[in-house]
Order: structure tokens, then sequence, then C-alpha cells
């Protein structure tokens, strides 16, 4: 009693507590939600009441190829932390290099349709409430990509170099739940930009 | 029995080496800190600086409504002063000096040595300070509507169309932007970091049904953060493309709402009320017990009151918007969300009397300014149901008599659990104990202040004084309501003058505190003041909610109570 500050009657089961790597991770993906949730809302107050065009109908295409490729790359690196977690790097290298090709793909995806948006259309963040709240929209999802993108590239960089072992797996474990967040939003505004806005 | 060991002899196992330092040395340990306490004590100080300057901005603007027709500020610099007075009590007082004492407190009192993410907890830090001193460089290098060296003025909400490019030129309103979205991002977070904490470096046996109730309470105020102050990001974010890129959404010439903003602002602003006032009752759950010689009455209940408050608190924004013209529908909904709110608020308020009830009450100062918090409290509760009715809004909302509701909460109520709280915990910081008498004399001094000021403040506006009006015709009967509230303020600033020379003078003059002063039962307690800066020699494990009680009576110690509980629940298990 006079040498620890162990209380009596204490549990001796094993104390385990959540990994802070997920816990944080989750707090960093419910405050990323609440921004996406306003720009989604100022989008969908916004349907419609542009005062001059271009309007979602004459300038949108549906992007179904780049959308299949950013939603199989969540499998790609579910793959690759699977891999890692079993110790096949070569395999974890090989799903990380998927799952970057699968994301870039969407991001030219995205920079192709803004390409043709702006000089054929004529559509910018100024033209009228549509382009505003599309490219803030859409725009804020791209830089998260973007950001993923980078971080799964350095993951990829390590992971070449074997410089990444099965002690990493909880660290790629946690990056592939920002990359999940970022196709789950993608499904959001795929949903209100492209089939609800049209 | 040996068992009064006092704690701290148990976990203080290594001898503390104190050499004397060169000054550029301490700086630079302060600078890379990672420790949660030093970065804890950063918050406060910063804040305590913040809360200097705002307050001063205080006391201009009620030196100028003091007398009608006054000219001792120009009408710009009154804009400014009210925009930056109210910008920097809740972004850069406010919440700093809260989640200071968070970080500080939080990792003592689950007995972990430090926060989930140290690095991240010091970025958090360095980037809100950097958002207030951005704030304020506005005065030197803000171009506004007045010329150069303008100060933001669109008041702290900032509603469109006036920070439009058009109405707010030069660059005093993006300032004003840039500042809160970097202490958003600083303040997300350490929230983050604080829930993380809470929920990953608990000590053994620290279950969440034995976690403090300050904790708790924090737990409950971080997730609010993520989901309210996102909001306010992505709004700062849009008024940045507005004003720079040429977007439209508060542009009502190409059809955009300036309502929008409102309900985008106000989605953050009301759950940020929340954010404040939470962290204040934490200190009550934990201040109140230990100075009425009771365990806190209603704990599963004082949890439940707290997540209740944080999920209502999303749901009442709009009734900052009732002058807007809402319709009655939304109209009914916000007024009776709002009503609703002061159900869980109510159940804390009685289970903070039903631990007083039979206590063996300690008038500490600390204590006082608790009790004063419990009544305020009160006050300001029921003026905000007044409010909280569409049409009795109609009637007042953007009158004084909002400004007198709003400071009862952030001072009356919020303000006094702060000064409560340094007075209980300056001891485990500093190693010194605060003189009392100083502190009962700041009580009573400030206590006349708050009351003078804020209660008759509520009189001019029910005579139909408007808020944000820097000066007032003398036939109107407000004369002499203004000047005795500015009265009040003087004698606020002599009290807050009197707590920051106490501060000083502790410091190197005050009783040699130990490590727990108080007799208090968490954590914290348990570790030597100021403690060493891996917090604990040896990680505690605790039994029970006062792991210090068991240790200081362990011929009744509080698991065993618990052990009650849980056993027959057990047999009924076998039985089945």
């Amino acid at each position: 009693m006079s040498t620890t500050a162990v209380i009596p009657n204490s549990p001796n089961e094993r104390w385990e507590l959540p990994s802070r790597g997920v816990v944080g991770m989750a707090c960093l993906i419910v405050a990323e939600a609440a921004i996406f949730v306003i720009f989604v809302v100022a989008y969908v107050f916004y349907i419609g009441k542009s005062l001059n065009g271009p309007t979602p109908k004459d300038v949108l295409t549906l992007p179904i190829f780049t959308t299949i490729c950013l939603l199989s790359s969540s499998l790609t690196v579910h793959a690759a932390v699977s891999a890692l977690r079993q110790g096949k790097r070569n395999l974890c290298s090989l799903w990380l290099a998927a799952t970057v090709l699968l994301g870039g793909i969407f991001l030219a995806g995205t920079a192709h349709e803004w390409y043709d948006l702006i000089y054929h259309d004529g559509l910018t963040i100024k033209t009228n409430l549509f382009g505003t709240t599309f490219y803030s929209l859409v725009g804020l999802h791209a830089s998260h990509v973007l950001v993923g993108l980078i971080m799964l590239a350095l993951a990829l960089w390590f992971s070449l170099r074997g410089e990444m072992g099965r002690e990493h797996s909880e660290k790629l474990e946690v990056l592939s739940l920002y990359w999940h967040f970022v196709d789950a939003v993608w499904v959001i505004v795929f949903t209100v930009v492209y089939v609800l806005g049209r | 029995m040996a068992t009064q060991t006092p704690a701290t002899e148990v976990l203080d196992l290594t001898v503390r080496k104190a050499p004397r330092r060169h000054w550029l040395e301490v700086l630079h340990d302060w600078v890379t800190t990672v420790d949660h306490k030093k970065i804890g004590l950063m918050y406060i100080g910063y804040s305590l600086i913040f809360l200097v300057v705002a307050g001063v901005e205080a006391l201009l603007m009620r030196i100028q409504l003091a007398v009608p027709n006054n000219h001792f500020v120009s009408p710009q610099v009154f804009n400014g002063l009210f925009t930056m007075h109210g910008t920097t009590m809740v972004f850069f007082v406010g919440m700093p000096i809260l989640f200071g004492f968070g970080n500080y407190l939080i990792p003592l009192m689950i007995g972990a040595r430090d926060m989930a993410f140290p690095r991240l907890n010091a970025f958090s830090f360095w980037i809100s300070a950097f958002g207030g001193l951005l704030l304020y460089f506005s005065y030197l290098g803000g171009s506004g509507l007045y010329g150069a060296g303008s100060a933001p003025d669109v008041g702290w909400f900032a509603y469109a169309p006036l920070t439009a490019r058009v109405f707010s030129p030069g660059h005093s309103t993006d300032y004003w932007t840039l500042a809160l979205l970097l202490s958003g991002i600083g303040t997300i977070g350490t929230a983050l970091n604080i829930v993380a904490t809470t929920i990953c470096m608990r000590c053994p046996g620290m279950k969440m049904s034995r976690l403090p109730l300050l904790v708790w309470l924090y737990l409950v105020t971080s997730g609010l953060t993520f989901v309210a102050v996102g909001p306010l990001t992505a709004a700062q974010i849009m008024l940045m493309l507005d004003r720079y890129v040429g977007s439209h959404f508060f542009d009502t010439q190409a059809g955009g709402s300036a309502v929008l903003w409102m309900h985008f602002f106000w989605i953050f602003g009301h759950p940020e009320v929340y954010i404040l006032v939470l962290p204040a009752f934490a200190f009550a759950n934990e201040i109140i017990p230990v100075f009425s010689r009771k365990a806190i009455f209603g704990y599963p209940a004082m949890v439940a009151a707290s997540v209740g408050i944080g999920f209502i608190s999303l749901s009442v924004w709009a009734h900052h918007m009732f002058t807007v013209g809402l319709g009655p529908g939304a109209n009914t909904f916000f007024t009776l969300a709002t009503m609703i709110i002061s159900v869980p608020t109510g159940i804390k308020i009685f289970n903070w009397l039903a631990t007083l009830w039979g206590g063996k009450i300690h008038f500490t100062a600390a204590m006082m300014f608790a009790i004063g918090f419990l009544f305020q409290f009160l006050i300001a509760g029921l003026t905000g149901i007044m409010l909280s009715v569409a049409p009795f809004d109609w009637q007042l909302g953007n009158s004084y008599f909002v400004v007198a509701h709003f400071h009862y909460v952030l001072v009356g109520a919020i303000l006094f659990m702060i000064f409560s709280a340094f007075y209980y915990w300056y001891p485990k910081i500093t190693g010194r104990m605060l003189s009392e008498r100083l502190g009962k004399w700041h009580f009573w001094l400030f206590l006349i202040g708050f009351h003078l000021t804020f209660d008759l403040m509520h009189v001019p506006g029910l005579l139909g004084m408007p808020r944000r009006i820097y000066t007032y015709e003398a036939d109107r009967g407000w004369m002499i309501w203004n000047m005795l509230v500015s009265s009040g303020a003087a004698i606020q600033a002599v009290a807050t003058l009197l707590f920051v020379f106490n501060m000083v003078w502790s410091y190197f003059k005050g009783a040699v505190a130990g490590a727990d002063p108080w007799d208090a039962w968490t954590l914290e307690w348990s570790t030597t003041s100021p403690p060493p800066s891996y917090n604990f020699a040896k990680i505690p494990s605790v039994g029970s909610r006062r792991p210090l009680w068991d240790l200081k009576h362990p011929e009744d110690p509080d698991s065993d109570y618990e052990m009650e509980q849980s056993v027959p629940r057990k047999r009924s298990e076998e039985s089945k």
C-alpha cells in the first residue's frame, strides 16, 4: 500500500485501449465531414437559382469512368493494408501503386472536365451561382484527393525502398481510412451534383 | 495502518534538479516544447494577454457610452472596437483559455504522461496564436474603408453583404477571416487531441464510467468543436472565395443569399456558446464537490445532461435569426428547441445544489466564485428563455437586453468559473497558494462591478437602446443607466487588476502549496506541484471515480461501493 498508487480491487484484466491513430483520424473525418456538409448545403440551396447560364443540364456529363476508378481505389488501398499486415511487402507496393494510379486517373478526369467547362462552355467560378458552388464543392473534394494522393505516393515511395514493414500497417490503415472517407464524400458529391442537381 | 502516506511521496520517485539557466535557453525550451503542461500554460498566458486587450476595448466603449453625445472615440473607431472586442473575447480569450486548462489538466486527471499527439498539440497552439497576432496586425497593416491601419469593423458575426468587397474594401476584413480560419484549424487540432487522449491514454482502471466529470465535459466540448468549427471554416472559405476569386455565395446581386451566411455563421455560433460554457461546467463539477466535502451528486445524470446539451445545441442556431422572418414553422421549432435545452441545464443546476446540500461547505475564493456562477448562470438562463420566445425576441432583438443576456453567460457564468479554476488549480500549476484575502476582495469587488454593469444593462435594452450605436441623444432616458453600467465596468477593471497582482505576488511570496492543498480526490493532486514533466513517475491505476479518496481512506474506499453495485448484477446473471 505504501509503495505504489495501485488501488486494491483494481481489475487484473488486461487494459486495452483503442489506437490513437484511428481515433484521431475518426475525429478529423468528423470535422472534415462538417465542412463538406456546409458546401453540399450551399450547392443544394442554390440549385436552379442562377440568374444566367450555363446550367448544369447544359454542360455536365456523368463522370462514370473516373468515378469507378476512384471507388475501386478504395478496394486497392484496403488490399494494400491487408498485404502489409501479412508482411507481403511487394504485394503491398503493387496495390499502393494501383491506388495511386486510380486516384491519378480521377484527378486527371476532373482536370479534363474543368478544362472543357472553362474553355468550351465558358463556365467559371464567377459566371453564376452554379459555377460558384460547383467549383468550390468539387474543388474542395479534389483538393482532398490531391492530399490523399500525395500521402499515398509517399507511402508507395517508402514501400518501394523497402522501408515499410508489418509494424507500419497501423499507420497505413489510418491513411486508408482517410482515403475511404474521400471516396465516400465523392459518392455524395456525385449524387448531389451529377444526379440530383442535373 | 500506514495508510496516511501522501500520494505525492508514492509517485515522486525521482529527484528534480533545477540549475539556473540562461534566459535564451528557457525561451528556446518554451518555443520548442511539446509538453502538454507548458502548452497549456502558453494557451492560458496568451489568452490572459488578449483578455486584457479586449477588456481595454470594452472599457473604451463604456467610456464612450457613459454620457450622451460623447466624442471620446469616433464612430469608425467604435465599429472597430466592438468587432475586435467580440472576436478577441470569443476566439482568442474564451477558447484558448479553456483549451489551455484542458491541455494542462486532462492528461494529469486520467493518469497519462502527455496528450495523444504532442506535436500536433504544439502546432495547434502556435497556429492559433498566429491567428491572434494576425487579427491585431490589422491595426497596423490592414487597410479598410478608412484607409491604412483600420481594424476589421464588420461586427463579430460579420453579416453579408457588409463583408463583400464593395462594402468592405481593403484588407481589414481579410485579416478577420484569416485569423478565424487559422484559429479554427488550431481549435480542431486541439479538440482532436483531447478526444484521442481521453479515449486512448487513460491509465489502467480509468474506465469511461470513472472519468472525472471535467474530462467528460471536455470530451463533449471537443466533439461539439468538430461539428461547429467545421461549418465556420467552410463559411470563411466561401467568404474568401467571394472576396478574392469573385464567386457569389453571399452576393445578393447575383442571386446569392445574405441569410445563408447568417445560417452558416450561427450553425457555428450557437454551439460555440456551449463550447465555451461546458468547460465552465467542467470546472464547477470538480470544484463544488471538493469544497462541499461530498462526492458529486448524480454523476451519470451529469454525463447524460452534458451529452444532451451537446446534441440539442446543434438544433437551436436560428434563434439568433428570429428577426429575419423565418416563418411560423421555423420560429416554433427553434423556440421549442431552445427551451428544451433548459432541461439538461436544469438537471445540472439541481445536481450542483444537491452536491452542496448537507455538505461541509468551505468558502474559499474558488468556492465563492463557483457559487456566484450558480446564481448568475441561472439568471442568464432565465433571460435566455425570455429571448427564446420569438415574439419577445422581435421586440428586443439587437437591443442592449441581448447584450446584457449573453454577457451574463460569458462573464457571470464562464468568467466566474475561470476565476474559480485559477484559485483552485494555481497551487498545482505554480506550487504556491494564491492569497485568499486578496481573492475575497477580488470576488466581492468583481461581483459588485458585474451586477452593477450587467443587471442594469438590461434596462436600456428594454427602453429601446440598440446595440452597436456609438452614441445617443440625451433625451432618451438611457443616460443614467449607461452611466451606472460604465461605472460598474470600472469596478470590474479594478478587481481584475487585483487578481493580476495576486497572481504575480503569490508566484513569489505565496504560501507553499504542497501536492494536495485542498484534500481533493482526482489524480492531478497525487503528483507534485508543479508536476514534473513526465507527470507520473509510475503510471497510476485506479479503482473508482475518486482514486485519491481511496488512497487516503483505505478503510472506506469508493471502489467498495462500485463493487456493491456490480456484484448483485453478476449474481443475477449467474442465476440465469
